[in-house]
């Protein structure tokens, strides 16, 4: 990988992965759809896409894809999940269907499905001094709410009413909403920075 | 509904537009119950299509078919967290504005329940809720879409196991695509009148060269081969009716048919989806149907 420029995987299970490729290849990332273990240990990075977590999180099992995706984050591998991908980033999720896990990785709870149903997703303009002064406008469908935080955990990005919608970790990012579906590019530029210093780091 | 912001606007054509964004790859499965809505979601349906009967259960015993039972759907609702679509009948805006009480999160303009209006379909725009709605062409999706149809699906002819009729529409939905994409502009003109749909639209999808909203495929989908071919055809995602619980081991076909749209592009896999699930549903070929039964010659 050194030497090259960065690989970045989206995880094509299930869910908006076209988006998020044409967001990072706009950025100017080789990126590519990844679904299987022996493709995953060739990435340098991955966004795990919206979706229904649930069956992501089912695929993933079914394909052997946890656990190369468990190790990978274990060696410190950039990871960007968005709405599933947060859910299935989390340590801990609340009202998962029976059986359900997440990779982990996030010192966070996650409240799936925390709006309600389809009638109660939105969009708004929020507030994320992190990423400049324009505010993000933020897309939420069906979307989870991060209910608490580990110690490590930044908080970027908060609803008017206080509730958790953004976090980052080391070099894990999650957000409840969608920007590669709003023309949003800022996390995903903050995300490939992260890729970018983790090969960097990784070559000396 | 909580107020999350004094901005904060739901129902927008990007909401409504998004949550079918978020089912691409996935397996819309019909369910008469809770309990085939439990085994669904177990086996990874990204969605449960509510219904009181199944379509192969519809041409069987005949009869006007309907939106179903408010509690049927509650029922379902309370069962499962993944999303759960219902069925309103074509023109039937009355069912549609229950349905949105309900709170269902995807209503289903349906040719497979009985028309309630045979010149105009629901106007879908002032709904919160988005709407699916079938298509046979682009024109007709074109035309749903100028209503307000946040996704559309290729009808196939649903209750038959015989997957001809899907391919048959997909095909066609991407040859007339791909024949606008080579036309000049002073031809598209002319491509709108004969499409019969609205000229503004015909330009999009002549400059993207795609539906400017999610394209699923329905109607005859009974095996794991079904569905991979589906999606090898351009399908953004499969809706199964009556081939999951019209079969003999309904779980473990859901499950095969999940992984097979998944990995379509990979026959290992779609082979091995493929093996020990007994019997599919028995089906019906379309070309034995008379044509007054074909549910998709129902929306103009």
């Amino acid at each position: 990988m050194a030497g090259s420029a960065p690989v970045v995987g989206v995880l094509a299970l299930q869910g908006d992965v076209r988006e998020h490729l044409a967001v990072l290849r706009a950025l100017g990332a080789d990126a590519r759809p990844v679904r299987r273990p022996e493709e995953i240990s060739a990435i340098d990075g991955l966004v795990i896409p919206g979706g229904e977590s649930s069956v992501i999180d089912k695929l993933a099992r079914a394909f052997g894809v946890q656990q190369s995706l468990r190790d990978r984050i274990a060696d410190g591998m950039p990871v960007y999940g968005t709405c599933a991908g947060l859910i299935m980033l989390a340590d801990e999720i609340r009202d998962a269907i029976a059986g359900q896990q997440s990779l982990g990785g996030l010192d966070v709870v996650v409240r799936r499905n925390a709006f309600g149903t389809q009638l109660d997703s939105f969009e708004t303009d929020i507030a994320m001094p992190e990423l400049g002064d324009e505010p993000v406008h933020a897309v939420f469908i069906r979307a989870p709410v991060v209910e608490s935080v580990g110690e490590g955990v930044e908080v970027i990005g908060r609803l008017d009413d206080g509730r958790i919608v953004a976090v980052e970790q080391g070099p894990l990012m999650g957000t409840s909403f969608h920007p590669e579906v709003t023309g949003e590019h800022r996390f995903h530029a903050r995300f490939l920075q992260k890729v970018a210093d983790s090969v960097a780091s990784h070559a000396r | 509904m909580s107020e999350t912001s004094s901005t904060s606007i739901h129902g927008t054509s990007r909401v409504k537009r998004g949550l079918a964004e978020m089912l691409k790859g996935g397996v819309i499965m019909d369910v008469i119950d809770a309990e085939q809505a439990r085994i669904a979601e177990d086996a990874g349906a990204v969605a449960v299509m509510a219904l009181e009967r199944v379509p192969a259960d519809i041409r069987a015993q005949g009869g006007v078919a309907r939106m179903s039972d408010p509690d049927l759907i509650e029922e379902i609702m309370a069962t499962v967290s993944i999303p759960v679509m219902a069925k309103a009948r074509i023109g039937h805006f009355v069912e549609a504005q229950i349905l949105q009480s309900l709170g269902v999160d995807y209503i289903d303009e349906s040719e497979v329940l009985s028309p309630a209006d045979y010149v105009n379909h629901i106007d879908k725009l002032p709904f919160t809720v988005p709407f699916v709605c079938g298509a046979t062409n682009l024109g007709e999706a074109l035309r749903r879409i100028n209503e307000g149809a946040a996704m559309i699906r290729s009808k196939g002819e649903a209750g038959t196991g015989d997957v001809s009729e899907a391919t048959k529409h997909i095909r066609t939905i991407s040859a007339e695509i791909n024949r606008l994409k080579s036309m000049t502009k002073d031809e598209l003109y002319v491509a709108a009148k004969d499409l019969q749909a609205p000229y503004d639209l015909v330009v999009e999808i002549a400059e993207t060269g795609k539906l400017p909203v999610v394209l699923f495929t329905a109607g005859g989908v009974a095996t794991p081969a079904d569905a991979a071919l589906m999606m090898q055809l351009g399908a953004d995602g499969v809706f199964v009716g009556s081939g999951v619980f019209k079969s003999g081991n309904p779980a473990a076909r859901a499950a095969a048919i999940v992984k097979a749209t998944t990995f379509y592009d990979d026959p290992a896999v779609v082979a091995e989806a493929s093996r020990g699930l007994g019997e599919a549903m028995v089906g019906i070929n379309v070309a034995d149907l008379p044509a007054p039964h074909r549910l998709a010659e129902r929306g103009w």
